[in-house]
C-alpha cells in the first residue's frame, strides 16, 4: 500500500506504524511475548479536516492517538507531522514540536493535576515554550478560558471545584494554548453526560473553524462520530480494517466489520428502529498477543472463506480515498449468508 | 481549617485524659513493687513504711487523681513560672521520680537533647536517604537500582536494630576499631577534633536508625510515585512538552509527596519517644534509655508522666499530620 490518503498536503502521515508492548514473565522479568496493540497502520490526516478513529474497546485506537504524539513508545514505522518524522527526531526536537500537537483526553478528572489551579494548568505550556511576561500569559489564559466557554474569574480554582462538562473544557484549553495545528481528541466525550456531550462536540465544532484546527477524532459512539468526522477509519485488533469518507462509509460499508459497527447503532425514528437488522458477531475479540493467523477479523467474520484464516488481507484502494482490508471486498461474491437478526424488541 | 484545628484540639483533651487514666491502671495492674530492689535486710515493717510514703498508701482513685492534679496543675505552672521568673508555682508538688527523686518533667528535660540529636538526626538522614531511592525506584521500575533498592529495605525493614547495632559494634568498634561503641554525651564540641569525634560517635547509632527509617519511608515514596506516574495528568504535562526532569519533578513528586508527608509527619513522635533498644545499645542517655532504666525499677510516675508525654505527641502530629494534608491536597477541606 503506497499511497494511504490522499493528495499531498497531507498534515500527518502515518506509515506502518507498529507498537507493541512486550509481556514479560517469571523471575528474571523475560520477555515472552508482545501485545500488538498497533499492528502496521497507516493513513494520512489531511489540513483541516476531522478524521474519525472507531472501533471496539481494546482495539488500539488510544494507543494510535498516543503514538502520534510521541507519547506512547513507537515500535515501528513512521509518523510525519509537517514534514518532520516525529519517530526518529530525539526527544529534544518531540519537545519543540509539542506545541503542534497536542491532545485532549478521555478523562478529565485524571488528566489535570489535582494540585495545579486551572491557571497554572492553562499556563504552564506557554511558560514552557513563549518566553512571555506573567502579564501576557494572564492575558492569554483569560482569553482562553473565554474561548472554551469559561469564567475567567474561576482561573485560580483547582479541578475538582468543576464540573465534568468545565473540567473537559479546560483540557480544551490546555491543548489550544500553543496554537496547535493537530488535536488528538481520545475519546473526549465518552466520560461526560450526554447532555454535556453535545456542548463539548459543539465546541470543538466551532474551535475548528476559529483556529482551522485538525483533528483526529477518537471514539466508539459511531452516532457522534458521524456527526464531527470528515472521513472515519475502523479499526480492529490493532489494524484500520476500513478507512472512508464518511457518507461511504455510513451508507455503504465494504468491511464486514465495518458492516456489523453499523448494524448497532439504533435509529431514532422507531418506525425505522424497528425493521433493523442487527449482524451479530459470535465470540470475543482475540487477544492482541495472540491474532489470528490471516485476517485479523477471520474468527468473527460471518463471510470468512479459506483465503482469510490463511492469508491477511492488504489495505487496499477501492474507490477514490476508499481503502478496505478485507479479500471479498470489490467482488461481488456475498458469501455465506451473514447471521442477521432482527433487533429483539426490548 | 482553623475551626477544624480548634475542634480537633478540644476533641484532643477528652481523649487524652482516657489515654492517662489507662496507662494508669496499666501500670498499678502491672506487677513490680519499687522497694523490690532495697536490700532483704531492711525489715517488712519499714519497706512498708517507705512503700506508704512513696504515696501507694492511698486507694487508686486519689493516687489518679493527685497524679492529674500533679502534671497538669503543678507542672504547668511551674513551668510557667520557670519561663517568666514570676513566682506563681509556689511550693506546689510536683511529680517526683521515686528511683532520684528528683522531677520526672526535669529529668525528661535534660535527656532530650541526646535523644533528638541521635534520633532526630537519624531520622532526617533516613528521610534524605530514602525520597531519592524512592523516587529513582519507582521512575525505573523493576531496573536493578529498584531491585537493589528492594532487597535493602526489605533488609533494613525485617532486620532489626539490635541485631545491626551490634552487628557494627563488632565490625567497626571491637575488629576495626574505628568507631566508637559508645555514644559519650558529655562530650562538648569545641574544636575541630572534637567535631572528628562528635561525628564518629553518632555514625553507627545515627545509620542503624536511619536505614530502619530510610526503608519504610523509601517504600511508600516508591508506591505513592508508582500511582501517580501512571495517571493521565503526568501524560498531559508530556504532551505541553515538558522536560522530562519537570515532569517528575514538579507534576509527579508533588503529587506523590502528599501521602509520604503524612507518613513523616506521623513518625516524628517516636524520634522523641526515643529508639529504646538503640539507645540501650550504643548507650545513648536518652529517653528512650529513661524509660526502660524506670521500667526495671518500677519507677511509677516516671513510667506514667513519659508514656503520657509520647500520647500527647502522637496526638498532637496526629492532628499536624492532617492538617498539612489539607494545606497540600487542594481537593480535602476541613470545614
Amino acid at each position: 500500500m503506497s499511497e494511504a490518503g490522499l493528495t499531498g498536503d497531507a498534515l500527518v502521515e502515518v506509515r506502518n506504524l507498529k507498537v507493541h508492548f512486550p509481556i514479560t514473565a517469571g523471575i528474571l522479568r523475560r520477555t515472552v511475548g508482545e501485545v500488538r496493540a498497533v499492528d502496521d497502520v497507516s493513513f494520512d490526516i489531511s489540513s483541516g479536516e476531522t478524521l474519525g478513529l472507531v472501533g471496539e474497546s481494546g482495539c488500539g485506537k488510544t494507543t494510535a492517538g498516543r503514538a502520534i504524539l510521541r507519547l506512547a513508545e513507537i515500535t515501528s514505522g513512521s509518523i510525519r507531522i509537517m514534514g518532520t518524522d516525529i519517530v526518529k527526531a530525539d526527544a529534544r526536537s518531540v519537545r519543540e514540536l509539542r506545541p503542534l500537537m497536542q491532545m485532549i483526553f478521555q478523562d478529565p478528572q485524571a488528566s489535570l493535576n489535582p494540585r495545579m489551579t486551572v491557571a497554572d494548568i492553562i499556563g504552564e505550556p506557554l511558560r514552557e515554550h513563549e518566553a512571555s511576561t506573567l502579564r501576557r500569559r494572564q492575558d492569554r489564559v483569560d482569553e482562553l478560558m473565554e474561548s472554551v466557554g469559561l469564567n475567567r474569574d474561576h482561573a485560580s480554582r483547582y479541578p475538582h471545584e468543576f464540573s465534568g462538562g468545565q473540567r473537559q473544557r479546560i483540557g480544551i484549553a490546555r491543548a489550544l494554548a500553543l496554537n496547535p495545528r493537530l488535536i488528538v481528541c481520545d475519546e473526549p466525550i465518552a466520560a461526560l453526560d450526554v447532555s454535556i456531550q453535545a456542548q463539548v462536540v459543539n465546541l470543538l465544532e466551532e474551535l475548528q473553524d476559529r483556529f482551522e484546527l485538525t483533528y483526529l477524532f477518537i471514539s466508539h459512539d459511531l452516532g457522534m462520530v458521524r456527526h464531527i468526522a470528515d472521513r472515519v477509519a475502523v479499526m480492529y485488533l490493532g489494524t484500520i480494517v476500513e478507512l472512508a469518507p464518511r457518507s461511504d462509509l455510513y451508507a455503504d460499508p465494504k468491511h464486514p466489520y465495518t458492516e456489523a459497527l453499523l448494524s448497532a447503532v439504533p435509529e431514532p425514528n422507531p418506525a425505522t428502529e424497528r425493521e433493523r437488522q442487527r449482524i451479530i458477531l459470535e465470540g470475543d475479540v482475540p487477544s492482541p498477543a495472540n491474532a489470528p493467523s490471516g485476517c485479523v477479523f477471520c474468527t468473527r467474520c460471518p463471510k470468512a472463506i479459506d483465503l482469510c484464516r490463511r492469508e491477511r488481507p492488504e489495505f487496499t484502494k477501492i474507490g477514490p480515498s476508499r481503502f478496505v482490508a478485507c479479500h471479498l471486498a470489490g467482488t461481488d461474491q456475498p458469501g455465506p449468508q451473514a447471521n442477521l437478526r432482527p433487533v429483539p424488541s426490548n | 481549617m482553623f475551626h477544624y484545628t480548634v475542634r480537633r484540639l478540644l476533641y484532643a483533651i477528652p481523649t487524652l485524659l482516657l489515654i492517662s487514666l489507662i496507662l494508669f491502671l496499666l501500670l498499678d495492674l502491672a506487677p513490680g513493687d519499687p522497694t523490690a530492689q532495697l536490700p532483704l535486710t531492711i525489715p517488712p515493717d519499714v519497706k512498708e513504711r517507705i512503700r506508704a510514703s512513696l504515696g501507694l498508701g492511698e486507694p487508686i482513685h486519689i493516687r489518679y487523681l493527685l497524679w492529674l492534679q500533679q502534671f497538669f496543675v503543678n507542672e504547668s505552672l511551674h513551668l510557667i513560672s520557670e519561663l517568666t521568673g514570676w513566682d506563681i508555682s509556689g511550693d506546689r508538688q510536683r511529680v517526683i521520680s521515686w528511683q532520684t527523686r528528683s522531677p520526672v518533667v526535669d529529668i525528661v528535660i535534660q535527656r532530650l537533647p541526646q535523644t533528638l540529636w541521635v534520633v532526630g538526626l537519624s531520622y532526617v538522614v533516613g528521610i534524605a536517604i530514602a525520597l531519592p531511592i524512592g523516587i529513582i525506584s519507582a521512575y525505573r521500575q523493576y531496573s536493578w537500582f529498584d531491585q537493589v533498592g528492594t532487597f535493602v529495605s526489605m533488609v533494613g525493614f525485617s532486620v532489626p536494630t539490635f541485631f545491626t547495632g551490634v552487628l557494627l559494634i563488632v565490625i567497626f568498634s571491637v575488629h576495626l576499631g574505628w568507631l566508637p561503641s559508645i555514644y559519650d554525651t558529655t562530650h562538648v564540641v569545641t574544636d575541630w577534633n572534637s567535631f572528628l569525634f562528635q561525628i564518629r560517635q553518632l555514625l553507627m547509632p545515627v545509620f542503624v536508625l536511619a536505614l530502619f527509617n530510610a526503608a519504610q519511608i523509601s517504600r511508600f515514596m516508591r508506591a505513592s510515585m508508582l500511582d501517580n506516574l501512571n495517571l493521565d495528568y503526568v501524560r498531559t504535562a508530556r504532551s505541553k512538552g515538558l522536560a522530562e526532569r519537570a515532569v517528575i519533578l514538579v507534576h509527579v513528586l508533588r503529587n506523590s509527596m502528599i501521602p509520604v508527608v503524612t507518613v513523616i509527619a506521623l513518625g516524628v513522635p517516636s524520634v522523641f519517644g526515643g529508639a529504646i533498644i538503640t539507645e540501650q545499645i550504643f548507650k545513648v542517655n536518652g529517653l528512650g534509655q529513661l524509660l526502660i532504666i524506670a521500667i526495671e525499677a518500677s519507677d511509677i510516675p516516671m513510667v506514667q508522666t513519659l508514656s503520657f508525654i509520647f500520647a500527647i505527641l502522637i496526638v498532637l502530629f496526629n492532628l499536624i499530620a492532617d492538617v498539612i494534608y489539607g494545606i497540600l491536597d487542594p481537593r480535602i477541606r476541613y470545614d
